[in-house]
């Protein structure tokens, strides 16, 4: 075990993955001169060459309309994004070639595809670059979507991610970046796609939170623990296909429900998982399912404002106790 | 392509309508028509050269079963066959026999949602195509992409695809395949002249030509967005000159003229195999029926349907390997039955092939399917 | 608003009620909660309270004329209001009893208390008492809904500490704890509180098959309640002395004989579970205390008062209550809860000079007992003859819960404290 940080454990992940599997490649503006925005793809460049690890031009839809195509005649593609929110220029790719070409080939042209990058709030750079859009890509057959929110979790899921036949949305959290954490060494260390973990274990209320609430709901928790209020904490990490039955278990134990995210409460992933909730556990819940969730405003500049729009600890706090009864 | 509406037409639009939906201004100079005909068919004489005979009339039964077929799928459409869109190649045969006739089988071959004679020439069965017009489990995509997305993993048939311009971005990505495995097939990635003004396009451009990947880009200029045509919708009516902005190679083509249309593609073959270049070929053409079978088509004139049907690509073709005594009449007599049998087997195999079981409903989502509850 | 005074449900067994007395005439003011009128039911003669406050605007049902359950039987509204639709609509359609708990109309009415069916599976068989919220509805988080169901509590005794009065989960668990209640099925040990807050709590224990076979077939062979029949005689001198001895002390007092026989068949019966029980189909119901039912004859029938947990009670707090509750009952003057709920009941005929007689069980008691009246006689004692007050007494049994050697072993109990009292202080 070492401890390293998010950008350390992803890049572990592309370094491990590069060498292992010669039609991975990373395409990306900024991923191989600059070291990567972000610093994710560091020193990919130097040790794989400019045939492997490629920057592209800002040339979203292109690119990854060109990740599709490379993918469609046997390469598996690592696309980064500089940021999700540039995604955005890239949708007509991602969810009209890659999400639905195996099911409208009749089953010929699986795609085996990466597109990362951070997503969710950033700090202080307004609405445009600071934004989850999950939901978006979730809401379509054909895709698969993770969020992860330990160096270990990034690792793994994004190593069985590069290694998965089909489309793969990884959505990484800027803020995260510099989170800590213990990451096995093995290379061969992954964590299937599709499978929760549950972060704490709890009695009494079950917070179901991802990516960057996963830490603030822990802190939340170790919080009301201190008041008697047991949370169990759990990171789907694997937002489609949802393991709505680790929730669903829970949620049985503990018959109270906090959702949080960062993302617009909207059409939501949250509404999905508390539908969900709802159809399958209805007999067992104590209380309303509580969603908190980003403002429903696009994100504002000034701090104090931006503070308001992401959910923090007493905000989950007061919507644990809200549902658990207790004034 | 997903509209479905025609332009909104003007009131006089609509009264000088005739009633084959064709507008009738200017009259028509037949004369002048068969003069530049005449023209055509000598460029397109010499241009046969020492060619095999054989690969000539391979040409011309490729291009008979493509109007044959279309005139089928037009007429089972009719009947209710088969649904959806329907945008039919008839007129445009010259394009996909010519292109698709100076690559190698293992080359790789996108296009858009008008893509049955692509799929033919490239070697797809009648059978198949037909199939997936009717929706039915022996289709090309198992009845699970219709007429706009048909593909065939076996022939290197990379799909039609049904958003314009979709298809550009992941040719440049299959070429970007080839180059990155060290192989030397070519793509060949068709497009309407429409599709041009998509930010797909020149993004790929730039970035063939960038990273020098072997993608053939040709602009099959039909003339019409639909019902826009070229000069309502352009800024530069030359497509051929947009691949200046990209110093790419780039070339204006005869689209009537197959052989014309085969020519410049070796040309662009060659550069891509050896160097990966990339070009841009303009191919001019034109499409006899509507933009679709739901297409009145009542934009255009009387007189420039006359003038692309005196150079009608087939006719064209026939006369001249009639002149250059490549066929006689017997000949060709034969493979018009000979072609007229494929197509009706191919209906015959359409109709009486099942549909999609129900089950199929649910594959072919992921090909690697999680389901979480059995983790 | 003018709202409708309907025909109210006041026992578990009514289905219509006379008008005794309408305490109110029209015209007259009234208030919510003032007494409104006096109506005879079945069993009682019972004050009917209004529930809305206005004028008596009409009388529908006149003194001495009945009505069914829920029927239209006055109309309280404001001075003035128009009444015509109230009217009509009265004399178009009788309304139906009330089946379910109904949303309340937007002015309060004398809704009867709905009452479940006795269907021994979805409810503990006692009347309803706690009331719904405010709107009227009751609102309960689905996972408490859920655990009431499964522990059999009947959710309307219970008050939510939720929002807007919700019942969620906490409100079941501390039922649960409190009442010293569990769901029979898994915690046969412990008895749940009964709905009626003084009647006895009890556990219910699955019937075995073999025990459902045997009431089956002991039901085809005579009747819905098979009885059958076990009869002693008990010495009761030593009973009668006491008696005395105690009245000695204060004459107040007043203890009968039949006071002593209530409170020994009541430590007999905590004594022998097995007879302080009730069939209830698919499981047996067995009791806490002993609620002893003591038949008093009125004027056109019989009524059944009950003494709650005899058991615990002196033989002074039994004859106290006895006493009253016969008198209230001569009166009509009993509340339903008065006179439902009893595990077993105790006839006494010997003051009509009845020597021996069987009484019919009142169902779902497992028995009842039926004293006869205290003869001195000659009995055989240490091989000599001597004079006896002899007292013979019949126990009838639910033959589907108590079988005779369960019966029998009881009425040895019944005559050995009997015959010898100090056994009720040892």
């Amino acid at each position: 075990m070492a401890t390293l940080t998010i950008r350390e454990a992803l890049n572990q992940a592309i370094r491990e993955e590069l060498t292992r599997d010669e039609r991975v490649f990373l395409m990306g503006e900024e991923v191989a001169a600059y070291d990567g925005a972000y610093k994710v793809t560091k020193g990919l460049l130097a040790e794989f060459g400019p045939k492997r690890v490629i920057d592209s031009p800002i040339t979203e839809l292109g690119f990854a309309g060109l990740g599709v195509g490379a993918a469609m005649v046997g390469l598996r593609p690592i696309i980064e994004f500089m940021t999700f929110n540039f995604s955005i220029l890239a949708t007509d790719q991602i969810i009209n070639s890659a999400a639905k070409m195996l099911y409208m080939s009749g089953g010929q042209y699986n795609i085996p595809i990466v597109f990362r990058g951070p997503g969710g709030s950033a700090f202080q750079v307004s609405s445009q670059h600071s934004q989850a859009i999950e939901s978006w890509y979730a809401y379509f057959p054909g895709i698969k979507v993770v969020m992860p929110s330990t160096p270990a979790d990034a690792k793994g899921l994004l190593k069985s991610a590069i290694r998965d036949d089909d489309p793969v949305i990884f959505i990484e959290q800027e803020r995260m970046y510099g989170n800590k954490g213990e990451v096995p060494d093995d290379p061969d260390f992954t964590i299937p796609l599709g499978v929760a973990d549950v972060k704490r274990e709890g009695t009494d209320v079950t917070i179901v939170a991802r990516s960057l609430m996963v830490p603030v709901a822990l802190k939340a928790a170790e919080k009301l623990q201190e008041q008697g209020v047991s949370c169990e904490v759990i990171d789907p990490r694997t937002i489609r296909p949802l393991d709505i039955d680790t929730i669903i278990t829970s949620v049985k134990k503990t018959n109270r429900v906090v959702l949080a995210e960062e993302s617009h409460p909207i059409c939501g992933v949250n509404a999905e998982i508390s539908s969900q909730i709802m159809e399958r556990a209805f007999d067992y819940l104590d209380a309303p399912i509580k969603r908190v969730s980003g403002v429903d405003v696009p994100m504002p500049y000034a701090k104090n404002l931006e503070n308001m729009v992401v959910p923090d600890v007493d905000r989950i706090v007061a919507a644990v106790k809200e549902v658990a009864y207790i004034d | 392509m997903s509209k479905q509406t025609a332009e909104p037409r003007t009131a006089a639009a609509a009264e000088d309508q005739s009633s084959t939906g064709v507008l009738d201004d200017p009259p028509v100079d037949r004369k002048a028509l068969g003069k530049e005909r005449d023209t055509v068919k000598e460029q397109q004489k010499s241009r046969i050269g020492d060619l095999d005979p054989e690969i000539l009339i391979d040409i011309y039964r490729q291009m008979l079963l493509i109007r044959r077929f279309e005139e089928k799928a037009a007429e089972v459409y009719v009947a209710g066959k088969i649904g959806g869109f329907c945008h039919l190649y008839i007129g445009q045969e010259a394009v996909a026999v010519g292109t698709i006739s100076a690559i190698r089988k293992d080359d790789y071959v996108i296009t858009s949602y008008r893509e049955h004679g692509h799929a033919i020439a490239k070697g797809m069965s009648a059978e198949s195509v037909m199939a997936e017009l009717y929706g039915k489990a022996t289709g090309c995509s198992k009845g699970k992409g219709g007429s706009m997305h048909m593909f065939d993993k076996e022939v290197n048939f990379l799909g039609g695809h049904g958003i314009v311009g979709g298809q550009i971005p992941l040719a440049t990505g299959t070429a970007f395949g080839s180059k990155y495995l060290g192989t030397d097939q070519v793509t060949l990635c068709y497009f309407g002249e429409a599709a041009v003004n998509q930010g797909a396009f020149h993004e790929s451009l730039n970035m063939a030509q960038l990273w020098k990947l072997p993608a053939i880009y040709i602009c099959e200029n039909n003339r019409y967005g639909m019902g826009t045509s070229l000069e309502r919708a352009m800024s530069i009516h030359n497509v051929a000159q947009k691949g200046d902005g990209y110093g790419m190679a780039s070339e204006f083509v005869d689209g009537m003229d197959v052989l014309a249309v085969r020519e410049a593609t070796l040309r662009a073959v060659e550069r891509a195999r050896k160097d990966y270049l990339p070009t841009l070929l303009e191919i001019r053409t034109y499409r006899f029926m509507g933009h679709s079978m739901s297409d009145p088509g009542n934009y255009r004139t009387r007189a420039e349907i006359e003038k692309y049907q005196e150079r009608d690509p087939l006719k064209l073709f026939m006369a001249t390997l009639k002149e250059e005594k490549i066929v006689d009449d017997k000949a060709l007599e034969q493979i018009e039955n000979e072609v007229h049998e494929q197509v009706e087997a191919a209906v015959k195999f359409a109709e009486e092939s099942p549909f999609p079981a129900p089950e199929e409903l649910y594959t072919d989502v992921y090909a690697n399917p999680i389901d979480p509850s059995k983790k | 608003m003018a709202s409708k005074v309907i025909m109210p449900k006041l026992s578990p067994t009514m289905e219509e009620g006379q008008i005794a007395r309408w305490l109110k005439k029209e015209g007259d003011k009234v208030s919510m909660g003032e007494p409104l009128a006096e109506i005879d039911t079945d069993k009682a003669t019972m004050e009917m309270q209004a529930l809305a406050n206005g004028v008596l605007r009409k009388i529908i049902i006149n003194e001495g004329e009945s009505a069914p359950l829920g029927q239209l039987i006055a109309v309280i509204a404001g001075p003035d209001e128009d009444i015509a639709s109230l009217l009509s609509e009265g004399a178009a359609k009788p309304s139906e009893p009330a089946k379910a708990p109904a949303p309340a109309p937007a002015a309060a009415q004398t809704e009867p208390e709905p009452e479940a069916a006795p269907a021994p599976a979805e409810s503990n068989g006692h009347a309803k008492s706690a009331a719904p919220t405010s709107s009227g509805r009751m609102i309960v988080s689905p996972l408490a809904a859920r655990m009431a169901a499964e522990a059999k509590i009947d959710l309307r005794t219970l008050q939510g500490s939720g929002p807007n009065g919700r019942i969620i989960k906490r409100d079941i668990e501390a039922a649960l704890k409190t009442g010293v209640a569990a769901p029979a099925s898994t915690e046969a040990t412990r008895f749940q509180p009964a709905a009626v807050a003084t009647a006895s709590a009890y556990r219910d224990e699955p019937a075995t098959e073999m025990r459902r076979t045997i009431a089956r077939r002991l039901v085809t062979s005579i009747g819905p309640v098979p009885h059958f029949f076990l009869t002693t005689e008990i010495e009761m001198d030593r009973a009668a002395e006491m008696r005395k001895g105690i009245n000695a002390l204060d004459p107040d007092l007043k203890i009968s004989i039949n006071d002593i026989i209530i409170k020994v068949v009541a430590n007999a019966l905590v004594q022998h579970p097995g007879v302080n029980a009730s069939f209830q189909d698919k499981f047996i119901r067995h009791y806490e205390h002993a609620d002893i039912g003591v038949a008093v004859a009125i004027e056109d029938g019989l009524i059944t008062p009950v003494i709650r947990a005899a058991d615990q009670k002196t033989l002074s707090q039994i004859a106290g209550e006895v006493r009253e509750l016969a008198d209230r009952a001569r009166s009509r003057k009993l509340k339903p809860e008065e006179y439902t709920g009893a595990t077993f009941s105790i006839s006494n005929l010997g003051m009509f000079g009845i020597d021996e007689f069987t009484a019919v069980i009142n169902p779902p008691e497992g028995g009842i007992l039926a004293v006869g009246a205290m003869t001195a006689k000659p009995v055989v004692r240490d091989n000599e003859i001597v004079i006896r007050q002899m007292m013979r007494v019949t126990m009838s049994c639910d033959h589907r819960v108590i079988d005779g050697a369960t019966g029998a072993k009881f009425l040895q109990t019944v005559k050995k404290i009997l015959e010898n009292p100090l056994y009720l202080v040892v």
